[in-house]
C-alpha cells in the first residue's frame, strides 16, 4: 500500500501537448478514478504513473520513493488494461503467475499466490481455462487476478469495463468496490462513465485537455463544481446552463436576467460583477419546480421521457439553447406542446462568469 | 429440392476443380508410375506395358536416386529453416518502432520475391563466379581465400541454399509481418508491467502468437523447398559430381532427358509421399505448441 504524487507532469506527443502541469496526491488506500471526455489524456496520464510512457517533464513518486525513471516492473503497481491483455496461449493459471514466474519465484510461493487470488475473486474453477474459453466478465475477473498476484502498492486501471455489456458493468462495478474493501490498497481508475467515477470514487480527478479541472469527493464535485466545464460533465442528465446578465448584486445574491428578459433571483453572491456582465446560470434537472410563483421560466414540453420512479422532461425555452431537462416525478402528465412554467430554485443555482469558472 | 444437393451444387464447382487439378493428376501419376511408360509407348501405346512396382524397386537401388534425396532433404532442412528465420529477423526489423521508412524497406526487400528466378539465377552465376564474381573480389580484397561456390562440392549446395533464401524470404517476411502487427501492444506492455525483458517478451508474447502464421510459412516454404528445380538448372545443372542434383532434376531428366515417363512419375510420387508425411509432421508438432491460439 502506497500514496501516489505526481508534480508538474508534462508529455507530448510530437507538438500535441497532451499532459500539462498535472500535480496530483492520492492518498494511501484511496480510490481515485480520472474521468474526462475522451482525448482528455486520462489513459496517458495512467499510462505514466505506470511507466509506460517516458514523461517530457515533472516527477512520479510511489509511497516515499521516485519511480520516475524506473521500468514498470520495479514500480511496484499492476494494471488492467481495457482489453484485458491476457497473454492468449496461457491459461488463467499460467497468466496469473506470469508475473512471478519472470522474477524468479519459487513454485510453491506462486501456487499459494495464485491460488489466494484465484479464491478471492472466484477464479478457482478457471484456472485451467484459456482467456479464448473464457466469457468477458470472467476474463475481466482474470486481468484482475493477474493484477493482485503481483501484490502491488498502487492497481492501475485502463477502462476496464468498457468492453462488458451493461447489466454485467453493473455487477463488476460492484465487485470493484468490494475488491477495494478487501484489499485496501491504492487504486487509480480511468473511464470516461461519470456514473462508474461517481459510484466508485472516494475522489474524483476531471480531467480536460491535459489539465486538471477539478479534484474532490463525488459529492463535492456535484454539489460545488469549480467551473462550468465540470458542472456540465458530472451528473446525469447533464446540469441545464441559461445564459444571462448580472442586473443586481447584493451580499450572497444576485439577480440576473434571461434572454427573454425574465428575472431570476439567484443565492449566489458574484462579488465585484457590475452590471450587464454576462454570466452562465446552472441548475440540475431535480432543482426545477413546477407549481411556485416567482423565479419562473416559461417553456414548452417537446418531448418526456417516463422512467417509472420519474420522468425526465424537454422542455424548449427562448432562454437556453438546448433543451431545459427537468426531473418530473414518475406521474408526470405533461404532453408534448404543453405549455410549463419551471420555477428555478434559488438555493440551487450556480453562477458562471465569462471564463467559466464559479461565482 | 432438399439441401444436401444444394450442399453439393455449391461446393460442386470447387470440387471438379479439386479433382481436375489435383486427384487426377496425383492419379494419373500414380497409374504411370506402375508402367515403363517412354518414348516407345509414346509413339504406340501397345508399347506400353504395366511393371508393377519394378519402377520404384529400380529406383531404390540407383545410388543417384539416394543422392538426389539426400541433396534435396539438405535443401529442405537447412534451407527452409534458414529462409523461415530470415523472413522473422527481416519481419521483427521491419516492425520495430524505431524504423523508419518502412514502405521502402518492406518493397525493396520483397523484390527479389517478385524477380524470375531464371534470371536473377544468371546474375547470382555472376557474383558467384570463382574469377570475375564480386563476392571472391570481396573476400580477395579483404584477404581471405577465394571461393569456388559453384565448382567446389562442397559449397555448390550451400550456394544455391544462400540464393534460394535471399530469393524467397520476403514473401514470408510480409507474411509474418501481417502476423506481428496483428499482436496487440497491450500484450507487450502487461508483459513490460510482469517484468518481462525483450528477450522474454519475445518467446513468450510475439512467438507464442506467430504460430499459426509460422506453421502458414513452414509448411508453404517447405513445400516449395522439396521443388528445387530451377535453381541448380540454371547455375550448376546438378553437378558438380551431382552435390545439387535434387529429386525434381532426378525426375526431369529421367523423363525429359532419358524419356522414362514411367520412373519419373514414380520419383513424382515418391516426392509426393515425403511432402504429405513432412506436413502431417509439422501439424502435429505446431497443434502440440500452439494450441489455444
Amino acid at each position: 500500500m502506497s500514496s501516489l504524487t505526481l508534480r508538474n507532469i508534462h508529455k507530448n506527443f510530437g507538438n500535441t501537448a497532451v499532459l500539462s502541469g498535472i500535480d496530483l496526491d492520492v492518498a494511501d488506500g484511496e480510490f481515485a478514478v480520472i474521468v474526462g471526455p475522451s482525448g482528455c489524456g486520462k489513459s496517458t496520464l495512467l499510462r505514466t504513473i505506470a511507466g509506460l510512457e517516458d514523461l517530457d517533464e515533472g516527477t512520479v513518486t510511489i509511497g516515499e520513493s521516485d519511480v520516475t525513471n524506473l521500468p514498470p516492473s520495479k514500480r511496484g503497481i499492476a494494471m488492467v488494461f481495457q482489453s484485458y491483455a491476457l497473454y492468449p496461449h496461457m491459461t488463467v493459471y499460467e497468466n496469473m503467475s506470469f508475473g512471478m514466474k519472470i522474477a524468479g519465484s519459487s513454485a510453491e510461493e506462486i501456487d499459494r499466490a495464485v491460488r489466494t487470488a484465484a479464491e478471492t475473486l472466484g477464479l478457482t474453477a478457471l484456472l485451467d481455462r484459456k482467456p479464448k474459453e473464457l466469457s468477458g466478465g470472467e476474463r475481466q475477473r482474470a486481468a484482475i487476478g493477474r493484477a493482485t498476484v503481483r501484490r502491488p502498492s498502487i492497481f492501475l486501471f485502463d477502462e476496464p469495463l468498457s468492453n462488458l455489456d451493461a447489466s454485467l458493468r453493473v455487477k463488476m462495478r460492484h465487485e470493484f468496490v468490494r475488491l477495494h474493501e478487501t484489499l485496501e490498497t491504492t487504486m487509480i481508475y480511468v473511464t470516461h462513465d461519470q456514473v462508474e467515477a461517481m459510484t466508485l470514487a472516494d475522489r474524483i480527478v476531471v480531467l480536460r485537455d491535459g489539465r486538471i479541472e477539478q479534484t474532490g469527493s463525488p459529492h463535492e464535485l456535484y454539489t460545488y463544481p469549480a467551473n462550468r466545464f465540470v458542472a456540465g460533465f458530472i451528473g446525469s442528465p447533464a446540469m441545464n446552463f441559461l445564459a444571462g446578465s448580472v442586473v443586481e448584486t447584493r451580499l450572497a445574491q444576485t439577480i440576473v436576467r434571461l434572454a427573454s428578459g425574465t428575472t431570476i433571483q439567484v443565492k449566489v453572491g458574484s462579488g465585484e460583477l457590475s452590471p450587464d456582465s454576462p454570466v452562465t446560470l446552472g441548475i440540475r434537472p431535480e432543482h426545477l419546480t413546477t407549481g411556485g410563483d416567482h423565479n419562473l421560466v416559461e417553456t414548452e414540453i417537446k418531448f418526456v421521457e417516463p422512467l417509472g420512479s420519474h420522468s425526465y422532461v424537454y422542455l424548449e425555452t427562448l432562454d437556453a439553447d438546448e433543451p431545459l431537462i427537468f426531473r418530473a416525478s414518475g406521474d408526470f402528465r405533461g404532453a408534448k406542446g404543453d405549455k410549463l412554467a419551471v420555477g428555478i430554485s434559488a438555493n440551487n443555482c450556480h453562477l458562471f462568469g465569462e471564463d467559466g469558472k464559479v461565482l | 429440392m432438399k439441401p444436401s444437393v444444394a450442399g453439393w451444387l455449391f461446393v460442386g464447382p470447387a470440387l471438379a476443380v479439386i479433382a481436375v487439378f489435383f486427384f487426377l493428376p496425383v492419379l494419373a501419376a500414380f497409374a504411370i508410375s506402375l508402367t515403363d511408360f517412354d518414348i516407345y509407348a509414346l509413339a504406340d501405346l501397345s508399347n506400353l506395358r504395366f511393371v508393377g512396382f519394378q519402377n520404384y524397386a529400380d529406383l531404390l537401388q540407383r545410388p543417384l536416386f539416394w543422392q538426389a534425396l539426400r541433396n534435396t532433404l539438405y535443401f529442405v532442412l537447412v534451407g527452409a529453416p534458414l529462409s523461415v528465420m530470415v523472413s522473422l529477423a527481416a519481419a521483427l526489423l521491419l516492425n520495430g518502432q524505431m524504423v523508419r521508412f518502412k514502405g521502402f524497406f518492406r518493397t525493396v526487400l520483397f523484390a527479389p520475391v517478385v524477380t524470375t528466378v531464371v534470371a536473377v539465377a544468371v546474375i547470382w552465376r555472376y557474383l558467384l563466379h570463382t574469377r570475375y564474381g564480386l563476392i571472391n573480389y570481396g573476400l580477395d580484397w579483404s584477404g581471405l581465400p577465394i571461393v569456388d561456390w559453384l565448382g567446389d562440392p562442397r559449397f555448390s549446395m550451400p550456394s544455391i541454399i544462400l540464393f534460394a533464401v535471399w530469393k524467397n524470404f520476403g514473401y514470408n517476411m510480409i507474411i509474418l509481418l501481417a502476423g506481428l502487427q496483428a499482436i496487440s501492444v497491450d500484450l507487450y506492455e502487461a508483459a513490460r508491467i510482469d517484468g518481462a525483458n525483450a528477450r522474454q517478451r519475445f518467446f513468450h508474447v510475439t512467438l507464442p502468437s506467430l504460430v499459426p502464421s509460422l506453421f502458414l510459412v513452414g509448411v508453404l516454404t517447405m513445400a516449395a523447398y522439396f521443388q528445387l528445380f530451377a535453381e541448380p538448372y540454371v547455375m550448376t545443372q546438378g553437378g558438380p559430381i551431382q552435390s545439387t542434383l535434387s529429386i525434381i532434376y532426378l525426375m526431369y531428366e529421367e523423363g525429359f532427358k532419358w524419356w522414362s515417363l514411367g520412373s519419373a512419375s514414380a520419383v513424382a510420387f515418391i516426392l509426393f509421399l515425403f511432402m504429405i508425411v513432412a506436413a502431417i509432421g509439422q501439424l502435429v508438432v505446431m497443434r502440440r505448441y500452439g494450441s489455444g491460439v
